[in-house]
């Protein structure tokens, strides 16, 4: 049938968007840039990769395990799992002036902290010190919610197994021993601290905790977890803070304290130390390590080669390739040139 | 008045045998007879699928039946019922977000399909009811009702013609939307029907049945009629038209096929890694002390679960991490891809056809990236090749060629072109008279009160052939006007405006075999005239041979540039010849046994020793551009198929004008004609010819070589095929089983070796039988067909994609294509320029996909092995990632590419076939693009699992937790993703650069907002500051640059060393840079 109604104006519309000629611009990648460009490139990150290398060289760690798998380790016998209150002490020396300031890890291997269920086992309401999730903890904190029928806080898997071995270092000065003060302070991040965990606004912090219980492995409630500093206990207590921020690998170190005082403030003196170790985290039977990490940083963060070596052989490579291209491009004339 | 319908005939030789009884005017039945009327469909003509009650429920069942939607549905069902990794959200989102954007767009189509059945169901007619003549809407008319149908109206139902305004009870009718023949057909009234049907009363019983020459069908247009009423006998879906739709099916593009492919290898893998991970657990966690360290301990519940339990609910959960293998986002993307992307094509103003004003129209959009696929086109002639208006060229008259310039001047226009000028002489008058008698045209009558003089250009003719009205009319612009047949004489008006008047006394039939007619006329000074027109070869054996050669020459030469050339010629008859003649024909005429044969004969005798006096050259207006159309689609690789109902001869010269044939084109044929040649048995011939063309085209055909994908090349003997209708039916229904196969395969070979395939005589369904054949063969190749008629749909329903052309013939080829243009030209910017363009648009938006699963399969894979159990990336985004992050600049590119440049796709139709047969969906990029994602996974990964080594990565000694490792590795991912992509565009609008750098900036935005606020909603604050944080250390910022450069940089050298080589190269690279200058220039 005829189509009787016309419309006059349904004239498509001339405009470069709807005919698909919008301006455009077309990148040619020819020879002529990609060659100085992959010279450039090469240049940059040959020049980053040396100063990543030289920076990461420059760099002093020093490693030191004390799971006490071996029979002659001193910590031997705090690796028996029924041993309570086991205290155990490594000795070790540097050569040479440890550049301040010095950061103090422990490091825990073969750990899964990235658990998926491990993972959300905690109460993010009860941890920024909602009082209604004291009394009553999020499902997610399974299997530790409840204990005896009291609510557990802080709850779950991932507050629940916080690593609770304590460090102390001593400086071997003529056969005394003079101990390094260790600053717990900053070692967390400024926003878990300020902003992301929050005690409730209970004074004293203990009353908050009435009607609750402490983790199943906790020898200590929450608010008691610094004795010395009442500002860091609860949930802002900064050891808690770094255990809570999950490491995203099997092998990891977290940040145990800062030698940045008195004596210590321009780094360890060469000499003899010692360190004094509460023996309390289980580790054998996971068939994990335990070992505290000496280490200086610079711009970059902690020693790390990888960076500067990868920067190194991309740089090399581009430049190769650069070369490469030319003689090619220099052999067989690429085609189409402007 | 009770019309009993017996043994209906069907042209499709589909036998309908149903009878039907019918209250004509539905008047009360006579109260002894007994009959309850039966209960019949109304008029309605239904194309959509939806209404909007059963939208919702149809619809989502529609798609839920789709494999991918049913998987996420499943996904997302599983992550709600089981303890999963990730959220519901993740999947959910996206899942709903498809459902809607699809439901959407179908819903919009089957609107637009509403809104053409509603044009054709609200068309008025007029219906006679109790005497008085009511106008109502088409759809309302139901079996009975007696229709008024004016001249040049469509019929709206198949009718039984009970009354015409002719004196003779005939009308007159084009069912050229129909079959696609242009002529005019005569259909009789019922004999015996009461005149005045508005007082109709009496009841008459019809025993006899009713022939097809009683019925009009719908879909057919009175024409040189009045009006007419006719009772409606078959009405809506039950008429013929309707009945010759094929069942409007889902069409399904190749690359969605593909696609569908690579998925399901997809879903193998996602299966066998998830078995591969549950076994792995558990194994791992049969060693002690791995399977419950003391610091995760399982829940009550974990421990009171069955083992096979856990083990099904634990491959549950591993399913369901690794889901995003199948990438939900990739269905949205190429849903709005492909919704978006059709309206350029309505948006073209190149479409835009000035005389209908309206441009092209898009019905389905699923099909954009199939247009760049098309290996057959199959192709209507009658208003699609041609215009279906045979035009007068030129003439020839005793050796001098006479062309018409001029149009509007009537004398001046007849000039000589070659040879000397000379004053109209005998021979002009002789043939311009012959011209204007030797025909069997009618003169129409004019509507009007019969003014003597009609202007003379609107004279209108009507006859079976156009050749004959365009013969006349070119005879009319000479001076010499036919008036018109009045008792048994010929009226001509010549050019001194004399009416001259001849007796005419004998028509000599054309017929096929002949081909020749000839008209014996008696001129008014008492000479007897044998006045006789063929073609060629038939007419120059039978003329005296010094004459043939002057004109030879003109015939070849018109012939070959594909005009439809007649040959004229005549004889005195003197009175004994003429007895002789005349007692011949009439005892032939009388004879009751062979009387075809006895004719033939004393055809032959009279037809001959006639003196030629010249020839036409009749130009079968085609369609504009139709040859450079054809040229460029050939060019293309495509072959072009010619589906016609019309006759050989016709179809054939058309087949050269539009350069499908070439003058060197040796044409195989197969048609009753040749069978019938050796005089021997149908099948036998058959047999003979078909291993006889298979020998030619097929066996001796040069072996095509290896890696070209098109057999025929300039070099080799190019071959047209010819095949009817009668047969094809005879190939394809061999009497024989074993034999029906056989020449089907040998016919489809040798039609693959041609270059242009020509059909004619073909019935509807026919047509849909060949597009099928060709559609099933080896290699399914993507066949489009093109039509302007209702003869057409079902070719174009069958086809993978059905074009339609807005031509005179009606709506229903548009109404039931996939995308309709208004003139045939237009097929060539569709196809070589949108269609080309939009599959590479959707192929590297797949590609993109594929690359984008790799990437993030290889973390989660990784992640297991390091036996890292916790998602890697928070869940905002992983939702975010493929909704918001990254596709907005692959949709942007999916609308806007133009790797190479419409005008220089346009001017190289071979760049066509270097996408041909899916050529950027093989397994191969398939497995390239997904290995390449893998390695940029690895590289990811690796890259940040290094510096983690130490987590320490800031300056105050700080350590990073998971979520910073994931935020790095996801800004990474976000980055090298959209900044790959940002290496594949070749054609950089405004809007690329807005949404890549804009995405870009959204992410950092993003990122940003989302860690900067502690959200009261969210469960848990993982992301709180952590990209601030991140940003903050030196080393997370080097590493990111580093990991983005190293996977970016050997795309870089690849783009370098692959530059495109080869023939065409060069003219490409020099047409291809398009610059803002450049474009501007342009416009």
């Amino acid at each position: 049938m005829v189509k009787q109604e016309q419309e006059l104006d349904n004239r498509p519309d001339n405009t470069a968007f709807t005919q698909q000629r919008l301006p455009a611009w077309q990148p040619m990648l020819s020879a002529g840039i990609i060659i100085p460009g992959f010279v450039l490139i090469g240049l940059a990150f040959i020049g980053i990769g040396v100063a990543l290398f030289v920076t990461s060289r420059s760099i002093q760690v020093l490693e030191i395990d004390y799971t006490g798998v071996a029979q002659d380790s001193p910590c031997f016998k705090c690796s028996d799992p029924n041993a309570k209150n086991c205290m155990c002490t490594m000795e070790f020396s540097i050569d040479s002036l440890f550049q301040g300031p010095v950061f103090f890890y422990y490091g825990l291997t073969n750990y899964f902290q990235n658990y998926r269920r491990y993972g959300v086992s905690k109460d993010a309401n009860q941890l920024s010190g909602d009082l209604e999730y004291f009394t009553n903890p999020s499902d997610d904190c399974a299997p530790y919610v409840y204990d005896n029928n009291k609510p557990i806080v802080p709850c779950g898997s991932v507050a629940n197994s916080m690593f609770n071995d304590t460090f102390k270092l001593f400086q071997i000065v003529n056969g005394a021993r003079k101990q390094v003060p260790l600053d717990g302070k900053g070692i967390a991040w400024w926003t878990d601290y300020n902003v992301k965990y929050r005690n409730p606004n209970v004074t004293p912090l203990r009353n908050a905790f009435n009607g609750t219980v402490k983790p199943v492995f906790w020898s200590r409630p929450a608010y008691e977890l610094d004795p010395t500093d009442p500002a860091n206990n609860g949930f802002i207590n900064q050891d808690f803070l770094v255990w809570m921020r999950r490491a995203a690998l099997p092998n990891f170190r977290k940040l145990y304290r800062r030698i940045t005082e008195g004596d210590f403030a321009e780094g360890l003196p060469a000499g003899n130390y010692s360190l004094e170790i509460a023996y309390n985290y289980p580790v054998l039977s996971f068939d994990g390590e335990k070992k505290v990490v000496f280490s200086n940083v610079s711009w970059m963060g902690g020693k790390n080669e990888f960076l500067g070596i990868a920067y190194l052989v991309i740089g090399s490579l581009c430049v190769v390739m650069s070369i490469v291209m030319l003689i090619v491009y220099a052999k067989f004339k690429f085609p189409e040139e402007d | 008045l009770i019309l009993g319908l017996l043994n209906r005939l069907d042209i499709t030789q589909i036998l309908r045998v149903d009878s039907r009884t019918i209250y004509v005017g539905h008047r009360a039945c006579p109260a002894n007879e007994a009959f309850i009327p039966p209960k019949f469909c109304d008029n309605r003509i239904v194309s959509s699928k939806y209404t909007v009650w059963n939208f919702l429920p149809k619809n989502l069942f529609e798609q839920f039946r789709r494999i991918a939607n049913f998987y996420f549905l499943i996904i997302f069902l599983v992550q709600v019922i089981v303890d999963t990794p990730t959220s519901p959200v993740t999947s959910g989102l996206p899942l709903f977000f498809v459902i809607t954007v699809t439901a959407i767009k179908q819903g919009y189509e089957d609107w637009l399909r509403h809104k053409a059945d509603n044009e054709v169901n609200k068309y008025p007619v007029t219906v006679l009811e109790d005497g008085r003549r009511i106008r109502k809407e088409s759809e309302k008319i139901k079996v009975g009702d007696v229709v008024e149908v004016e001249e040049d109206e469509t019929f709206p139902c198949d009718l039984i013609l009970l009354q015409s305004s002719r004196d003779d009870d005939t009308c007159f009718v084009t069912t050229a939307s129909l079959d696609g023949e242009s002529n005019h057909k005569t259909h009789y009234t019922v004999p015996d029907t009461e005149k005045d049907l508005e007082s109709l009363n009496v009841i008459i019983m019809w025993s006899q049945s009713l022939g097809p020459e009683n019925l009009l069908l719908k879909g057919a247009t009175l024409k040189n009629t009045q009006k007419i009423c006719g009772v409606a006998v078959y009405t809506g879906m039950e008429t013929k038209m309707a009945l010759n739709y094929q069942g409007k099916s889902q069409k399904r593009s190749a690359v969605e096929k593909s696609i569908n492919a690579f998925l399901l290898v997809y879903l193998c893998i996602l299966v066998s890694k998830a078995l591969v991970c549950t076994t792995l657990k558990y194994v791992w966690q049969s060693k002690p002390g791995q399977d419950e360290p003391w610091y995760n301990e399982k829940t009550q519940r974990e421990k009171d679960t069955n083992l096979y339990l856990k083990m099904f609910t634990d491959f549950l959960s591993f399913m369901v991490l690794f889901n995003f293998i199948i990438p939900v986002s990739m269905y949205v993307t190429v849903e709005m891809q492909k919704f978006l992307g059709s309206f350029f094509i309505t948006w073209d103003k190149d479409f835009f056809d000035p005389e209908i004003k309206e441009g092209a129209l898009v019905n389905t959009s699923d099909l954009n990236e199939e247009l760049g696929q098309v290996e057959y086109v199959f192709t209507d002639k009658t208003g699609t090749l041609t215009q279906n208006n045979m035009e007068f060229i030129e003439c020839c008259i005793d050796g001098f060629q006479y062309k018409y310039r001029d149009a509007s001047s009537e004398l001046d226009g007849f000039c000589v072109t070659d040879g000397p000028v000379i004053y109209l002489d005998k021979w002009e008058e002789l043939f311009l008279r012959a011209l204007c008698l030797c025909h069997t045209v009618q003169v129409k009558e004019s509507t009007e009160q019969k003014v003597l003089q009609p202007p003379q250009e609107q004279r209108g003719f009507i006859a079976s052939s156009p050749d004959e009205v365009a013969l006349v009319k070119g005879a009319m612009r000479y001076g010499f006007t036919f008036l018109g047949l009045e008792s048994k004489s010929m009226k001509i008006l010549n050019r001194n405006n004399d009416v001259e008047m001849y007796e005419l006394l004998h028509v000599l039939n054309f017929d096929p075999v002949r081909r020749r007619m000839s008209v014996i006329v008696r001129a008014k000074s008492g000479d007897t005239l044998l006045f006789c027109k063929g073609a060629d070869s038939s007419i120059f054996p039978r003329v005296r041979q010094e004459e043939v050669e002057r004109i030879r020459m003109h015939v070849e030469r018109n012939a070959t540039e594909g005009y439809r050339t007649l040959c004229v010629a005549y004889k005195y008859l003197n009175a004994e010849e003429y007895a002789q003649a005349d007692a011949g024909l009439r005892e032939a005429r009388l004879a009751l046994q062979d009387r075809e044969e006895k004719l033939m004969a004393v055809y032959n005798q009279v037809e001959t020793g006639m003196s030629l006096i010249g020839a036409t050259a009749v130009e079968d207006r085609l369609q504009e551009e139709a040859a450079e159309t054809m040229e460029a689609l050939q060019g293309a690789g495509m072959k072009v198929w010619v589906l016609t109902g019309d006759k050989m001869e016709t179809a054939k010269s058309t087949c050269y004008a539009c350069r499908l044939f070439q003058r060197n084109t040796e044409l195989l044929e197969l048609t009753v004609r040749t069978l019938e040649d050796g005089g021997r048995r149908r099948e036998e011939r058959l047999h003979e010819l078909l291993l006889e063309y298979h020998k030619k085209a097929v066996q001796d055909a040069p072996p095509v070589k290896a890696g070209v994908t098109r057999s025929w090349s300039l070099t080799n003997q190019d071959y047209g095929f010819i095949i009817d209708g009668a047969t094809l039916s005879m190939v394809l229904n061999s009497s024989s089983e074993s034999n029906s196969s056989r020449y089907k395969n040998l016919f489809l070979q040798i039609c693959q070796n041609c270059t242009a395939v020509l059909c004619c005589r073909m019935a509807p369904l026919q047509k849909a039988q060949i597009v099928k054949m060709v559609k099933n063969s080896k290699g399914s190749p993507i066949t489009l067909s093109i039509g302007d008629g209702a003869n057409d749909v079902s070719m174009i329903l069958e086809a993978h994609v059905g074009i339609g052309i807005k031509g005179k013939e009606g709506r229903q080829a548009v109404r039931n294509s996939d995308y309709a243009i208004p003139k045939l030209k237009h097929l060539k910017k569709l196809l070589l320029a949108h269609g080309h363009l939009y599959y590479v648009r959707i192929a590297h938006l797949v590609q993109y996909f594929f690359y984008k699963v790799g990437e993030t399969n290889a973390h989660v894979t990784l992640l297991q092995s390091q036996r890292l159990f916790g998602p890697l990336y928070d869940a905002a985004y992983l939702t975010m990632y493929n909704i918001c992050f990254t596709s907005m600049p692959i949709l942007a590119y999916s609308l806007l590419e133009q790797h190479i440049c419409i005008e220089v796709l346009l001017d190289n139709a071979t760049l066509y076939r270097e996408i041909a047969k899916n050529g950027m969906l093989r397994w191969g990029p398939f497995l390239y693009w997904t290995l390449l994602g893998v390695f940029h996974g690895l590289l990811f990964f690796f890259g940040v699992r290094y510096l983690f080594s130490n987590p320490a990565l800031q300056d105050n000694g700080q350590v990073f937790g998971n979520w910073s490792y994931g935020t790095i590795v996801f800004t990474v991912l976000v980055f090298t993703v959209t900044l790959k992509l940002a290496l594949d565009t070749r054609h950089w609008t405004w809007i690329n650069h807005f949404v890549i750098w804009g995405s870009l900036a959204f992410y950092v935005f993003f990122s940003f907002f989302w860690g900067g606020i502690i959200w009261p909603f969210l469960r848990q604050q993982r992301l709180y500051f952590v990209f601030a944080n991140m940003l903050s250390s030196v080393s997370a910022w080097l590493v990111i640059i580093l990991l983005i450069l190293l996977s970016l940089l050997p795309e870089i050298l690849l783009v370098v060393f692959r530059k495109p080589r080869g023939p065409h190269a060069r003219q490409i690279a020099a047409v291809t840079p398009l610059s803002y200058k450049h474009l501007k220039e342009r416009q």
